[in-house]
């Protein structure tokens, strides 16, 4: 039976409620009129959208209101979902005003939707495109996202979506093509020509982009065939009537020789002036633009530093090839020795695989320097020769060329910044939606400090970890000798006499006679939040820190792998992951050191840490992931983040972790966690301990208890 | 054409003809001179990059009988070794293929020898000396192994998991050979001498293989092997696609990640 629609008051009294009329002064009946027109469904649909957004901003939730009939024509539920959304993500990203113009601006929405639906989307085939340009001979590229597409000679920069097709299948080519493309302007030389003769000359640059795209051309069909033919499928597509114009060109006798296999750049820029044709071809779709001076600025600047590393990396080369001849002893000459260039035809060059010869020794220059090669031969062509002498001592101070690092820890010291940091999303549960890049998560050390507090915590409980160590040596993976198997290393005795005894019997004799060992592999990987928060001050956090000395003195009987990190922080732009003892990490005087050190800090945003947590997990293999959570009460911090919000955000944090196969547990010293816990991390994943003096003997138990 | 297989005992596997290796640098020699010297010998190098056809190469030369053991984490010392079996009533010693390969005199090659357990790899250190005796505590006898005798064992240090590192006291016993990929032209030739491929072709598989090692560290564990190549090469005398051999052949053994199939699938149909 379906529900009967509700009436206009109804929808006013929800929406004023919602809508906080009595301070926002909206008018609802406005959106009122339109929204009792819908079938229930829709009115419920429409209703519930208002309340997640107006959990963002009231205002912005009025103007969804008022546009939603308007979006129901338009578009179906998912996509008026998405609509809302957006415009909730702007309001995180930049304020009202921009969130408020997405909702108006339903067509532009609507617009984007359909090319987004059919067009390529940067964010979505980079994981693709990268690997497809690194593989692409010569230098490593990276790749990122500007209005247009075009190369600085390091970056490849392609527009963040493409629809010039009417297919994603069609778009995708045209960014593929695009980036080879602009691979190969950088791969076969067409920077190496004097650009400044082109700065202040559109056309002329324009007629130079497109001769180099008639030789680079040639240079595709020469090296990737299957590439050139995707070519010209896109400009068949995107420019049939150019074909003309290019064919044209194609008969003047200078061009020709473009197509050749020792054509350069400089040939093109030669003939610009010669060339009387009617109509010139346009530029291709995937050509991009060249930008002349950022090539220019990356291009100096890495001349000089390539140089500098090069030849500091010849006199290292020289110095453990002298070093070698021990007839001949390093003499410090002043004069810088000079190599030679081995094998060099044509093809060992393009792949950078040049042996260095040095007084008549070969070389095989080590990965870092064959790297550096490459990337001057993709410059120059070849390598000058002034870059085949070792530098002089003190001759480059190769700091100057290094970029300057900025300290992910001086954040809070002169201009903000978010270098170094790791940024996260946050659950908005009213939402029903993640507020994106929310959360800047740090990683920062702890100073360890050698003061008595190991000894003295051994000391204080060494009843309780000689027991605890008994109780943990009995985990441990140990071998067992398996008997009456029907495969193994040794026979197993008895078994055969009762197999022997059993066929004189007359019975059948049994397989199983053999012992075999078997290696028991506990495969556990752990990692330990601490609360750092400022409410553990005092016994709680003497407490914690006891409980984890006593806990890694276990750990290490036990060979689990395990690593801990104290999570403290406040407001979402200052959260702080300390790193007390990392995976990778053993044991030491240090590591104790750190522990002794962990001192109460701020607030305790908890989701941040947990989604930090999980990426961490990643790497790590294992089969069973152990996230155990140390803490004195709910998550709370100075901001929003308290009560329902913090609960609910990290539920879904431990949801996405848990879906990852992290099991979570929490171990708490908060009498009231029952009321929250069990629905933050289940039934059974979680510990209250009443008496926070046995919080060390506990943590140990617990911790036998669910990795048995 | 007649179905039936043959059935050897392993220290039967004489190689009778001439497999077919392309040497690189003075491997054969060194080999050579150290099997005259009674000295073990570690193969390092990364997969498929003809380590194994090196071994038979050498087995046809030295015309000895080649016995493989391919290690995996279960491989106990009494694999190697050997273990009494129960027959008619009574137990029966049965030698291992290590101990048929130092009784017989013939070369024994432990394959991928890091995938071992580590108890495992310490039985071959008496051997792998200048004691060169196989100890057999079950049968209480100590094996002394013939100069025809010769230990040969294998290993990636590709692989950079601590877990799976060669131990010091392993492989200080050994003289090393390196191994790595031949340079472009030299494997061109090998794959056209494997399978018979056309020149160019041939030069472009090479060409794909470069790509996908310079992928390697950023995607990639491992980049496409001579191995690979001479199978997709196969393929493709047998009439299959050049891209499709390269994805089949290449591209799925390489990775299952997949946005790295699609870009790497978008490298040999942008090449061929």
């Amino acid at each position: 039976m379906s529900r009967q629609s509700l009436t206009e008051a109804q929808i006013i009294e929800f929406l004023d409620k919602c809508l906080e009329v009595e301070f926002s002064f909206v008018k609802n009946e406005i959106p009122a009129v339109d929204i009792v027109k819908q079938s229930r469904p829709h009115q419920d649909f429409i209703l519930n959208l208002t309340q997640r957004v107006a959990a963002t901003n009231i205002e912005l939730a009025y103007q969804f209101a008022v546009h939603s009939k308007q979006a129901l024509e338009e578009m179906d539920l998912l996509m008026v979902e998405a609509w809302a959304m957006s415009a909730t993500d702007q309001y995180d990203k930049q304020g009202l005003y921009p969130a408020m113009s997405a909702i108006k601006n339903l067509d532009q929405f609507i617009h984007t939707a359909h090319v987004k639906a059919c067009g390529a989307v940067f964010e979505e085939e980079a994981s693709i495109l990268l690997p497809f340009i690194q593989g692409l001979a010569g230098r490593k590229l990276k790749l990122a996202e500007a209005e247009q597409a075009y190369t600085d000679t390091e970056t490849i920069f392609i527009p963040a979506i493409t629809a010039l097709f009417e297919t994603k299948k069609e778009n995708f080519l045209h960014y593929k093509v695009t980036v080879a493309y602009l691979w190969a302007q950088i791969q076969f030389g067409s920077f190496r020509v004097d650009l400044e003769i082109l700065s202040n000359d559109p056309d002329k640059l324009n007629k130079f982009s497109v001769l180099e795209n008639i030789r680079l051309e040639a240079c595709l069909e020469r090296e990737l065939p299957g590439l050139y033919r995707d070519m010209q499928i896109l400009k068949t597509l995107f420019h049939p009537e150019h074909e003309q114009d290019t064919e044209n060109l194609l008969s003047i006798e200078s061009i020709q020789a473009l197509l050749h296999e020792n054509a350069e750049a400089a040939h093109s820029l030669d003939i610009i002036e010669n060339i009387k044709v009617d109509q010139w071809p346009e530029v291709y779709c995937y050509q991009g633009t060249i930008q002349i001076d950022q090539v220019a600025t990356i291009f100096e600047r890495r001349i000089e530093k390539e140089k500098a590393y090069f030849r500091v990396a010849l006199s290292e080369l020289a110095n453990e090839q002298s070093n070698k001849q021990d007839d001949n002893p390093i003499e410090e000459t002043d004069e810088n020795s000079a190599f030679k260039l081995a094998n060099k035809d044509e093809h060992t060059k393009q792949s950078g695989n040049i042996d260095l010869e040095l007084d008549g020794e070969l070389i095989t220059p080590p990965e870092h320097v064959r790297e550096l090669m490459t990337s001057i031969i993709v410059d120059f062509g070849e390598i000058p020769p002034e870059y085949l002498f070792a530098a002089g001592p003190g001759e480059y101070d190769l700091k100057k060329y290094q970029e300057e690092e900025i300290n992910p820890n001086d954040v809070w010291k002169g201009t903000y910044h978010e270098e170094g940091a790791e940024i996260y999303n946050e659950w908005n549960f009213k939402r029903q939606y993640y507020h994106k890049n929310w959360c800047v998560l740090r990683e920062l050390e702890i100073k360890p400090v050698y003061d008595d507090f190991v000894a003295d915590t051994l000391n204080k409980h060494k009843g309780l970890l000689k027991s605890l160590r008994h109780t943990f040596e009995v985990l441990r993976g140990e071998d067992k000798l398996l008997k009456r198997q029907p495969y193994g290393d040794d026979i197993d005795i008895d078994a055969l006499v009762d197999a022997l005894a059993d066929t004189k019997s007359g019975m059948e004799m049994s397989e199983r006679v053999f012992t075999k060992m078997h290696k028991e592999d506990r495969n556990v990987a752990v990692i330990f939040m601490v609360d750092m928060s400022g409410s553990t001050r005092g016994w709680i956090n003497e407490a914690e820190r006891e409980s984890l000395i006593l806990l890694a003195e276990v750990l290490e009987i036990l060979g689990d792998r395990y690593a801990i990190y104290g999570f403290s922080g406040m407001t979402r732009k200052r959260c702080e992951l300390y790193k007390i003892k990392t995976f990778d990490e053993n044991y030491d005087d240090e590591i104790k050191a750190r522990i002794s050190n962990i001192q109460p800090q701020d607030y305790t945003r908890m989701g941040v840490f947990i989604r930090h947590i999980t990426k961490m997990f990643r790497d790590v293999e294992a089969s069973t992931k152990l996230l155990i959570t140390l803490s004195d009460g709910k998550p709370d911090d100075y901001d929003t983040y308290r009560g329902e919000y913090g609960v609910e955000d990290t539920r879904q944090a431990l949801y996405e972790a848990h879906r990852e196969g992290i099991h979570p547990f929490c171990i708490t010293i908060d009498e009231k966690a029952r009321d929250y816990l069990p629905h933050m991390y289940g039934a059974a994943n979680y510990a209250v301990i009443d008496d926070i003096a046995k919080l060390p003997q506990k943590v140990s138990d617990i911790y036998r208890r669910i990795t048995s | 054409m007649t179905m039936q297989s043959k059935a050897l005992k392993p220290e039967e596997y004489f190689i009778k003809d001439e497999p077919f290796y392309q040497s690189i640098g003075e491997e054969i020699e060194v080999f050579e001179a150290a099997y005259r010297q009674g000295l073990p010998i570690l193969l390092k190098g990364p997969t498929g990059c003809g380590k194994t056809r090196f071994m038979e190469h050498m087995a046809w030369r030295l015309k000895r009988p080649l016995i493989t053991v391919s290690c995996h984490d279960d491989l106990t010392s009494s694999d190697l070794v050997g273990r009494f079996l129960i027959s008619g009533g009574e137990t029966v010693w049965v030698d291992g293929p290590l101990a048929r390969a130092v009784r017989n005199g013939a070369i024994c090659y432990l394959d991928e020898v890091v995938e071992a357990r580590k108890d495992t790899t310490v039985v071959i250190h008496p051997l792998a000396d200048d004691r060169r005796v196989l100890p057999m505590e079950k049968v209480g006898e100590l094996l002394e192994a013939t100069p025809e005798f010769c230990l040969t064992i294998s290993y990636n240090p590709g692989y950079q998991s601590v877990m799976k590192d060669l131990k010091q006291s392993t492989r200080q016993r050994f003289v090393a050979l390196e191994f790595d990929y031949p340079d472009a032209q030299l494997e061109a030739e090998i794959i056209i001498k494997e399978t018979g491929i056309e020149d160019k072709t041939a030069q472009q598989l090479v060409k794909f293989a470069h790509m996908t090692r310079d992928l390697k560290g950023s995607g990639l564990d491992e980049g496409a092997s001579t191995r690979l190549l001479v199978h997709a090469a196969k393929l493709i005398v047998d009439g299959i696609k050049p891209v499709t051999a390269c994805k089949t052949a290449i591209t799925q053994a390489i990775t299952d990640d997949s946005d790295m199939l699609i870009a790497i699938n978008e490298l040999s149909s942008s090449l061929f």
